[in-house]
Formats: C-alpha cells, structure tokens, sequence
C-alpha cells in the first residue's frame, strides 16, 4: 500500500465541496424541482379521460424510461451546464410522474366527487383536496428517486462538467492520484446517500404511525 | 436553425473505414447485449444468494446481506465502474494488477464493466429476491419444517421457486435497467450502442440520426425484453395461483 498520497485530499477539498458538491446539489434540487412540477402535470395528462391529453403522456414517459440518460442529447444548443439541467429535468419528469400517478390514484375518487359536490372545478379539487395528499404519502418515495438522481448527477462527468466526481475526476488527473480521489468520491456519496436514506426510513417510519 | 438532415449516413462508411455506421450501431449493440447478459448472469446468481441470506433465521447472514446492498445501492453506478477501472488494479499485488492493466482493449473495459454492473445490480435482485420470499406466507415455510425438510430444502423446493414467479415483473424492469445502464461503461471506454453513436455524431455531426437510431434500437430492445420476459412469465405460471391474469390466475 506504498505511494499513496491521501494529503492530495486535504489539499483540495475546499475546490470539491465549494466547486464540484455544490454544482452537483443544484444540479440535483433544480432538476428534482423541475421534475417533480412537470411530473405532477404529466401524471395528471396520463389519468385524463381525455385520450389526446392522456396518449401523448403516456407515451413521453415510457419513451423517457426506455433510454438511457447518458446517451441523450439535448435539442437546442445551449452549453454545457444548461444541458445538463434540462436533460435531467425531462428525464426525472418521466420517473417522478409514474410515482405522482400512484399516488393520485391513492387518493379515493369518493374525494375528487366529494370536491366537485361542493362545487370546485378541476383544478380546484387537484390543488386543494388531491394534490396535498398525494404528495404527503408519496413524500417518502420521491425523496428516494431523489436520492437516486443525486446519484446520477455524476454521469455529467461525460460532458466534462465540474460536478463533485468531475471535480475530483480533473484533480485526480492532474496530480495521477486517480486512486486517492475515487476512493475518496466514493465513500462522500456514500455517506451521502446513507444518510439520506436513513432519514427518509425513519419519515417513512413517522408517516405511516399518524396514518 | 440550420440543419442538414442525411438519413444516407447510415450507409456511408465509418470512422474504423470498413464498416457503415449502421453496422457500427449495430456492434454497439452487440455489446450492450453481451455486456447486460454477462453482467445479469452474475447479477441473478449473486442477487439470489444474497436475497435468501437476508431471509434465513441466521443473523451474521442477514447483516452481511444488509450491508453488501447498502454498500453498493448508495455509490453512484459511475463512480463503482471508476473504482473497478481505475483503482482495483492499483490496490492488487503488483503481478496481477499489471495483468489487468495489460488487457487489450475491449477486454480491458469489457471486463471491470461486467463485474461492476453485475455486482450492482446483484444487490437491486437481492432486494427482489427478500421481498418474493417475505411476500409468501410464513405457513409455506413452516409446511416445508412440518415435512422435514432442511434449510436448503425448504428454499430449494417451496420458497425459491414460488417467490421468483412473484418476482418476475420487477424482475424484467430490472433487465431493462441493466440495458440501459451499460450505457455508463462508456466512460471506462467500452463501445456499446450510446458510445457508437456518440462516435457518429462527433465524426459526422449528424447528431439527430445518430441518436434517434440509438433510441429505436433501445425501443425494440426494450419491447423485446418485456415480450420474452411476459412469455416466461406465462410459461411458468402456477395455473390458479400467481401470474398472469390470461392464464386463469383468478382468485385474487
């Protein structure tokens, strides 16, 4: 185990966490955002009895699930980062509408009537009676997608963006510590994520007592 | 915006000068296929033996199973693929990491892709796998103890076989995870199908052709898997018990 260097780490960690943790965080609130308002609406397209509403959603989503993220261009050219923020948001849109269409459809239709008995138009009913309560009981599963898409935010590295592992990626490169940094990236999004994890077990935990 | 559309491209040569691009797709493809089969070979066997650990009555098991998924469920899939590709080879015994590094090329990647895509998919199986067995009722375990059966008995003959029929259809999301996650051994320089056409676009700037025949093959691959993966699903259905609904599962 001779010729490690594990002070390369000490040296640079101000530029991973203030460079490369931070774009990986926005990067992942900005899309999870995006994604998670896009997918409410695809999610209601998909259960609108209207098939031009609903046939086009369903068929965004499964298009969207079929590809994969690294191999995806973005239509118009707008560099790097604006890329990325808008490949991932369409991509996340696809997998968070699949669990916002769970969860409106976990809410009894005896509500949607109940709303539309007290006089509330479509949209009335979804903001104020469907839509809190499907997102209170899905909270748990989409705080985990969320979790996934913190994960996938490394695949930037292909477009040579200075994300968290692009950062300690260029790092390693320049001062051939490869495996110092790797090891290091990988035990900072593991902690992370199990972290993460955990605290949306012991949500989870909490939700289902009050129910 | 200025645009050249040529859908001719697909027949002009490309940039290994033999093969059109169209074949070259198509060798993408070819390891795409080979890679998620190896990989989900490893996945299957691996993902079913730590599945079952995590059921048995034997605590050291169920830990180690535990921590096995935790370790490889919170590591983004890029940064496993870099520790098999760059980091395994350092931290081995001189003789064999130089062996690893001596690799010819599509070895090279080939084979740190496999390991790596298989071990992380082992533990999504195992997570199917645990949650086939606890999704059968605990009186079928106790029937196999009730018949003399030993441990391995009881999984062999009553649990496994049931659970995996439970299983399947997340089972076959699971493949097409698989699919579509080689796409990421293309940082560790295997030429599978995104690779193949991210070479198009780069040498012919024909960037819309390149990956709308990308996303056809991964389409049909896609329908391909779920079609073979129903089939199975109905040849191995328990008649009134679990399975498809067309093959008379009624009942539930």
């Amino acid at each position: 185990m001779g010729g490690f260097d594990f002070n390369v780490i000490e040296r640079s960690i101000g530029y991973l966490f203030r460079e490369g943790m931070t774009f990986t965080l926005t990067l992942t609130g900005l899309a999870a955002l995006g994604g998670i308002i896009f997918g409410t609406l695809l999610a209601m397209m998909r259960l609108s009895s209207h098939k031009w509403l609903s046939l086009p959603a369903t068929g965004y989503v499964n298009l969207m699930r079929s590809i994969p993220l690294i191999g995806s261009p973005t239509p118009i050219q707008v560099g790097a980062v604006a890329s990325s923020v808008i490949t991932f948001t369409l991509f996340e849109a696809a997998y968070y509408s699949e669990i916002m269409r769970a969860g409106i459809q976990s809410i009894p239709r005896g509500q949607v009537w109940a709303g539309y008995a007290l006089g509330l138009d479509y949209w009335q009913t979804m903001a104020k009676v469907v839509l809190p309560q499907a997102f209170r009981n899905m909270i748990p599963i989409l705080l985990t997608q969320t979790i996934i898409l913190f994960q996938d935010t490394s695949l930037v590295y292909v477009l040579s963006i200075t994300d968290f592992l692009g950062a300690a990626s260029k790092i390693a490169q320049r001062d051939g510590r490869l495996v110092e940094m790797y090891l290091f990236a990988a035990l900072v999004y593991f902690l992370m994520s199990f972290t993460l994890s955990y605290i949306v077990k012991i949500l989870q935990q909490k939700i289902a007592i009050i129910r | 915006m200025n645009y050249n559309w040529n859908w001719k491209i697909f027949f002009e040569t490309s940039a290994d000068g033999r093969h059109t691009w169209l074949t070259t797709l198509f060798i993408g493809l070819g390891w795409t296929l080979t890679t998620a089969l190896c990989a989900g070979i490893i996945a299957f066997l691996l993902g079913s033996a730590l599945g079952v650990m995590r059921t048995t009555p034997h605590k050291w098991a169920v830990k180690l199973g535990n921590a096995y998924v935790e370790f490889f469920r919170n590591i983004p899939l890029l940064v496993q693929l870099f520790l098999w590709y760059f980091v395994l080879p350092e931290l081995l015994p001189n003789a064999i990491g130089g062996w690893i590094k001596s690799m010819t090329p599509p070895w090279a990647s080939f084979v740190p892709a496999v390991i790596g895509l298989g071990l992380f998919t082992a533990a999504r199986v195992s997570e199917q796998v645990r949650a086939g067995i606890q999704a059968l009722s605990r009186g079928q375990g106790q029937a196999g103890t009730a018949l003399g059966l030993t441990l391995s008995q009881r999984y062999r003959f009553v649990l496994l076989p049931m659970a995996y029929r439970i299983i399947l259809p997340p089972l076959t999301s699971e493949t097409m995870n698989l699919i579509k996650n080689t796409s990421v051994a293309l940082t560790i320089g295997l030429f599978e199908l995104t690779a193949a056409a991210r070479s198009m676009q780069e040498f012919t700037f024909q960037v819309f052709e390149a990956f709308t025949a990308a996303t056809v093959i991964y389409i049909l691959v896609n329908l391909i898997t779920v079609n073979l993966m129903r089939w199975i699903e109905r040849s191995v259905a328990v008649p009134g018990f679990i399975g498809p609904p067309d093959v008379g599962g009624g009942g539930h």
